[in-house]
């Protein structure tokens, strides 16, 4: 159906250019695709963990809660060759800058998981040492509560975050 | 050597001990503790030679108002004692140990990070566990617990019966 | 050149920051900087009730929830003049050793693994996988337990409880030897470990250390033995004590000290046999609900909530009252060290007679092991500050709380 013809649509653009636009998306919407089934394929997260949740965590890439089977046991050093961090655990206050610095070092797409309760809302420290939720300070893409949560549920996380890589728009 | 035995072999030269619950704890003036926790090492029968911890308490509205205590205890006797000494407000100073036992560094560091009270003689007595900007002396009374915006610079969570939005 | 080593770093055992000043490859002068992870644990404690102060006091050092939790409720205990049953005292010691066994396992994953054994993490977390499912089939959780409550523990062993322990027990000595056939005669670790962060007795003592490091040292010194607690003066062990003040005899005494670990929990197996009461009988000082295995987990028990809700108001009384008013101590101060996985764990608790704890001070160990940081590491080359820090197993929750 041509889209003038749809009720009540408010469009900027004629329909010739709507035209256009429907038609890149086609090529684009399959790029997008295999772009983004590439990217969760083998994400690689960075080591952030800083206490109990950091210990779950490497439960997680251990033997038998396995994260080698998404390509994710390779935890890297360096955040510049990183493109996920796991911020596993309460942050401090002396904490935050460096969360922020190693963030902004990571290189573009990147995403961050806030693993147990202290990292997405604070958790149980609501005190003055505690930051009452990173999500203050980087954007989450996917909180994961839990004090702490189990291997299972931060793979579950996980593999709620490679849906939302692999469906978003990553090249348009 | 139980704790009764070892108040009545302290306050030979310690007149101020107490014993309860299986404990001995010695209340000493500020001047005196180096002189106290020297003779209570040396004594033979006692040999409180390590230290194992150092801890402050607030106690606002009273006199003196910060109480310190001294955990020592002897790793060949198996025993322990606790040293206290109080602490006014308007002048809360007291001499550092760490010549005697280098130990002491990080907890008085501690207890001045979270106290305020100052050790005469620590080599380098700077914040430890709090950023070395903060300000104030968190664990004291009159202070607040927090939770509410974080310090993180330029961020605000405002205080937790705020922060839904109903 | 001066370096900084973290707090974001692979190989530092948390969020541990290393000021260092170097001289090519070797360490003129290290200073460690810590407080990435404070966590206010101790103002905390003084807004809540005594009994939640056990949540709080358990994720200070994370790797041995056990005996912060134990260390709290023995000085509480003694505040308010009980004891614990001695089932429950058996079941304390049962499921520290066992913690015992877990955090040592894994230091020599974290361990191997900062000094290339990378194969070592994957066994260390193999076998914690079995202690932590003991854990969570008893306590419900397999970190920060709560487990360990003021006037016993909160719940008894579940049926197939013994029998997991059982089999644990029967595969893991044969494990510590296959970890010591892989490591201790291997080149590359006794390079890397032997004669690398050595700490004299007298330095030792001096720095307030304690634990493996000073037993390594050749100080026969364990709180078990000299100062017992919790019964652990009627258990058979013994304290594994090594005389060359390195690396390497960290890695033997934590290996030995295992082994032992195993040979107590074997002795509470055998103490449980005669059924017993877990919880104190004091009305005023015992949790009041009690807890069973449901199908979604642990949780209270249908029977309890029936009898408070249906059956009698002074039950429900009774419980709201202990539970949300919390538990009244006299006024008073003590203070109640364990000998945890890395050393003196002390707990000084002060009451005012109220219903909130007035002052927890937790005297951790990783916190006075890491001043000895600079003796151990300046002189040496950067590598072997890795592996000197390594032996100290710093746990960074206990260090910032």
């Amino acid at each position: 159906m041509p889209v003038e013809r749809v009720q009540g649509l408010q469009l900027g653009k004629t329909p010739e250019e709507v035209e256009e636009e429907v038609q890149r998306g086609v090529l684009l919407g399959t790029l997008d695709r295999a772009v983004g089934w590439a990217r969760k394929q083998s994400m690689w997260p960075a080591t952030f963990g800083l206490a109990c949740c950091a210990i779950e965590m490497m439960a997680a890439g251990a033997g038998r809660y396995d994260l080698s089977r998404w390509g994710m046991e390779l935890f890297r050093a360096s955040p510049r060759q990183a493109d996920l961090m796991i911020v596993a655990g309460r942050v401090s206050q002396k904490m935050a800058p460096v969360l922020r610095r190693i963030y902004d070092q990571m290189p573009e797409p990147k995403w961050v998981i806030a693993m147990g309760v202290c990292a997405s809302a604070g958790g149980m420290f609501t005190n003055y040492a505690v930051v009452q939720g990173v999500d203050t300070i980087v954007p989450v893409d996917v909180y994961v509560p839990g004090c702490p949560p189990k291997p299972e549920m931060l793979m579950y996380g996980i593999l709620k975050l490679h849906e939302k890589v692999r469906t978003s728009e990553n090249v348009r | 050597m139980r704790a009764g035995a070892i108040a009545e072999r302290v306050r030979t030269r310690l007149p101020d001990v107490v014993v309860a619950r299986d404990e001995a704890t010695v209340f000493v003036e500020r001047d005196m503790l180096i002189d106290a926790l020297d003779w209570l090492a040396a004594e033979p029968e006692l040999g409180f030679g390590f230290l194992s911890s150092i801890q402050a308490t607030d106690w606002p509205g009273q006199v003196p108002r910060f109480w310190l205590a001294y955990e020592l205890r002897s790793t060949a006797l198996h025993h322990r004692i606790r040293v206290k000494v109080g602490l006014p407000e308007d002048d809360p100073r007291v001499p550092s140990l760490t010549s005697r036992f280098p130990t002491a560094n990080w907890h008085e560091r501690e207890v001045f990070d979270f106290y305020g009270i100052v050790f005469d003689g620590h080599p380098e007595l700077t914040r430890i566990l709090l950023p070395d900007d903060w300000e104030g002396y968190p664990l004291r009374k009159d202070e607040e617990l927090g939770g509410v915006d974080t310090r993180y610079h330029g961020a605000f969570i405002p205080p937790v019966d705020k922060r839904t939005s109903a | 050149m001066i370096v900084n080593l973290g707090p974001q770093h692979p190989s530092t055992h948390g969020v541990l920051r290393l000021l260092l000043e170097l001289d090519g490859e070797t360490v003129i002068s290290c200073r460690p900087i810590v407080g990435y992870l404070h966590t206010g644990i101790e103002k905390n404690t003084e807004y809540r009730t005594w009994q939640q102060g056990v949540t709080f006091v358990t994720r200070a050092d994370y790797l041995s929830p056990f005996f912060n939790e134990l260390a709290y409720c023995l000085a509480v205990e003694r505040l308010l003049g009980v004891e614990a049953p001695p089932r429950a005292q058996v079941l304390r010691v049962l499921f520290c050793e066992l913690n015992r066994v877990a955090s040592h396992l894994v230091w020599l994953a974290t361990s191997g693994l900062e000094l290339g054994a990378i194969s070592m993490m994957l066994y260390g977390f193999r076998e914690r996988e079995v202690i932590l499912d003991i854990f969570e089939a008893a306590t419900g959780l397999r970190m920060n337990h709560s487990y360990i409550r003021i006037g016993g523990v909160v719940m008894d062993l579940p049926d197939d409880g013994e029998q997991r322990i059982r089999d644990f027990l029967a595969v893991m000595p044969g494990r510590i030897s296959e970890y010591e056939a892989l490591l201790a005669r291997n080149p590359i670790w006794l390079e890397r470990n032997r004669g690398i962060g050595l700490l004299s007795a007298d330095d030792g003592l001096a720095l307030g250390v304690t634990g493996p490091i000073l037993r390594a040292s050749g100080v026969t010194a364990d709180l078990r033995k000299d100062e017992p607690y919790s019964g652990y003066e009627t258990y058979d062990f013994d304290v594994p004590v090594r005389t060359e003040c390195d690396s390497y005899a960290r890695f033997a005494v934590r290996l030995e000290e295992m082994r032992e670990s195993l040979r107590i929990v074997e002795q509470c197996l055998e103490r449980l046999q005669e059924p017993g009461a877990v919880m104190v009988e004091d009305p005023k000082v015992a949790w009041p609900a009690r807890l069973s295995v449901g199908p979604d987990g642990i949780g209270n028990d249908p029977e309890y909530i029936r009898h408070i809700m249906e059956e009698s108001m002074e039950a429900l009384i009774h419980h709201f009252k202990i539970v949300a008013q919390g538990v009244s101590v006299p006024a008073g101060e003590v203070y109640q060290a364990v000998e945890s996985p890395r050393g003196e764990l002390g707990m000084y608790v002060v009451s005012d007679g109220g219903h909130r704890p007035y002052r927890v001070k937790i005297r951790d160990p990783s916190f006075v092991n890491l001043q000895a940081t600079p003796t151990m590491v300046e002189g040496g080359l950067l590598a072997d500050a890795i592996a000197a820090i390594a032996s100290i197993d710093p746990v960074l929750g206990g260090v910032d709380r």
